[in-house]
């Protein structure tokens, strides 16, 4: 088990390392002297020359990458070229808003998909079944930009029932939050549910068929029993799994679904950056997005072999 | 998770069984071929899928016959107009006919997605045959850097990738294909460690097949397959995220017709014109749609398992 964890660890770290190498050389790639880059087009000749001297842009170039990968490590992403504000702190201010748009879209998602995915399995090859597997791939494959425009014209502009756009932070205003929130929250879970429902779907037909489902139907116990107790538990297991690397997918449909709904979150900070070539913003933001990756990924999987003995006795990754 | 692991094979090897290769002679009535054939008929849908995809394709081939008003032309006096039967579609917000501009969208968004995946497979093929062939050293740095590569989330990757570029079809085209191409080394490599410890490249090496002659002759048809059914999953994918730059304004840039670009400029007017927002949409919705639909029709005609 520790083996595991630490052999995980390991990897996530080089991963972490290689990830900030790539932002650091992408920052290099922009043409240009990296002092003004960072500094940004409008700054004077002593905002550039703090720049040259903070992240030593005459050293060579590992030893920059060094002092550079230090800094981050410590937080100090540097200062956004706009409000001349750390990177870190506007990052702190938005990124809760996303959190809270995530969280919702996935608990949206997974009251959407476990229930059809678990129904389509059971009653695998009839209506249902087809229903719920055409609902998940029209799920995957409309553009969910496209979907929240609709879901605007329809319930904003047509039925005028929730607001088109805008955010209210929750101890402001409880209703006002949840009204702008349901349907960005619907938008970014939408492919989540496809994903999820399909994936449910799957393990749960797998774990029907295997020889402790029979036993449990041959000891007598009632088939809510035996599909409650012992397969929806046993096949939601792969399920997080997915969650975990979909992590990825819901911080791309944020940047969307925060653009179309106008909520002022982490997705948006991206977009504004690129516009207003904020390079340390981006450079900030997408290293930042990248190691958050990176966690989720090796929580879900220690979380994993911790409900999973068989992983950790089996030593797959 | 890995295409591969997705497969949920009882028999171990049939991942790595030939399909495109005619069994032996045994076969009475039911070769391959017909046997497939026999597995798409049962998938109307999918047909019905391939059959859209083939008309995008036409459509996008033959925009200039099929369109016939100028996608880029303004008309002042024919401003946000609903749809008629000179102007199917309506017009937008320069009073252009937004039927052409759906037709000449569909070129740009077949171009991106295609053109995009084949940039990751031209890139992560070979990388993912080296990695997999060669174990050890080589192996370990091609698959830590890829593991990196696909901590950026996709559409992030390609964000920052057009800042340093700057915005325009062909940046947001190498953006999508680079952000692509770590599924396609994992794929290649997985399918490289199983082909590779098949009898028969055992057997060409022992009669003195070199490393290049294996892999390109004895492993890589044999993984065509698996790989063709990922382009499948990949290209609607990859027509979305180039619909979701321009959208952004980081992709295609106006006035050039693309459904991403539309949609920006629907978005204002929802409630004056919302058939600006309709139709673009919709041909990135019934196109990812039916590429979806065409590629479970070819996996199940390109899939060994035979069941």
């Amino acid at each position: 088990m520790l083996e595991f964890v630490i052999r995980r660890l390991a990897i996530s770290i080089v991963t972490l390392i290689v990830i900030s190498v790539i932002v650091f050389i992408g920052v290099r790639m922009i043409p240009g002297d990296p002092a003004r880059v960072m500094a940004g087009t409008d700054a004077d000749a002593a905002g550039i020359e703090e720049i040259r001297a903070k992240y030593g842009l005459n050293d060579p170039i590992a030893v920059q990458y060094v002092r550079w990968a230090a800094l981050a490590a410590r937080g100090d992403l540097g200062r956004s070229i706009r409000t001349r504000e750390p990177v870190i702190t506007t990052v702190a201010k938005k990124l809760p808003i996303t959190v809270e748009l995530a969280c919702l879209s996935v608990l949206l998602a997974l009251t959407i998909a476990i229930p059809m995915g678990v129904l389509a399995a059971v009653r695998r090859n009839t209506a249902w079944d087809v229903a719920a597997s055409s609902a998940s791939l029209c799920g995957v494959s409309v553009p969910n930009f496209w979907l929240g425009i609709m879901l605007i014209l329809f319930f904003s502009v047509r039925l005028g029932w929730l607001p088109a756009s805008g955010f209210v932070p929750f101890w402001e205003s409880p209703l006002g939050n949840v009204e702008r929130m349901l349907m960005p929250a619907f938008v970014l879970g939408t492919a989540l549910a496809a994903v999820l429902m399909r994936q449910t779907r799957n393990s749960m037909i797998g774990v029907l068929g295997a020889d402790y489902i029979r036993t449990a139907y041959s000891k007598g116990l009632a088939g809510s029993v035996v599909i409650f107790r012992h397969a929806i538990r046993n096949s939601l297991i792969p399920v997080v799994t997915i969650l975990g690397l979909q992590a990825g997918a819901l911080m791309s449909g944020a940047v969307v679904t925060e653009q179309i709904f106008v909520v002022p979150g982490f997705g948006r900070l991206i977009v504004e950056a690129v516009f207003t070539r904020d390079y340390p913003l981006v450079q900030g933001v997408v290293l930042i997005t990248a190691s958050s990756y990176v966690l989720i990924n090796l929580l879900v999987d220690v979380s994993y072999s911790l409900l999973d003995p068989r992983i950790r006795i089996g030593g797959a990754p | 998770m890995t295409p591969l692991s997705s497969r949920t094979s009882t028999d171990p090897g049939a991942t790595s069984v030939l399909p495109e290769l005619p069994e032996p002679s045994t076969a009475e009535t039911s070769t391959p071929r017909r046997r497939g054939w026999r597995r798409v008929r049962r998938r109307p849908a999918s047909v019905v899928g391939g059959v859209i995809v083939a008309i995008f394709v036409i459509t996008a081939l033959g925009a200039p016959w099929i369109a016939r008003t100028d996608p880029i032309a303004t008309n002042w006096s024919q401003i946000r107009k609903a749809p008629t039967w000179t102007h199917p579609f309506g017009t937008d917000d320069l009073g252009r006919d937004n039927f052409a501009r759906v037709v000449w969208g569909s070129r740009i968004s077949m171009q991106a997605g295609v053109l995009s995946i084949v940039l990751a497979i031209a890139v992560g093929v070979p990388l993912g045959l080296v990695a997999g062939y060669y174990h050890g050293a080589l192996d370990q740095i091609i698959m830590r850097l890829t593991d990196a590569w696909l901590a950026f989330p996709f559409l992030i990757l390609a964000i920052g990738l057009v800042t340093i570029m700057g915005p325009s079809l062909g940046n947001a085209t190498v953006a999508i294909g680079l952000g692509a191409t770590p599924t396609y080394i994992r794929l290649t490599r997985g399918l490289v460690l199983a082909t590779a410890a098949e009898d028969y490249v055992h057997g060409a090496r022992a009669l003195g097949a070199g490393d290049v002659r294996l892999m390109g002759r004895h492993i890589l048809p044999n993984i065509v397959s698996s790989l063709l059914v990922q382009a499948t999953v990949s290209i609607p994918i990859a027509i979305i995220a180039e619909a979701v730059l321009s959208f952004l304004g980081l992709g295609v840039q106006p006035p050039t017709p693309s459904w991403g670009t539309m949609l920006n400029a629907a978005q204002q007017f929802l409630d004056s014109a919302p058939w600006m927002a309709w139709w673009p949409g919709l041909a990135i919705f019934a196109l990812t749609l039916s590429f979806n639909l065409a590629g479970d029709g070819l996996r199940d005609l390109l899939d060994p398992k035979d069941y």
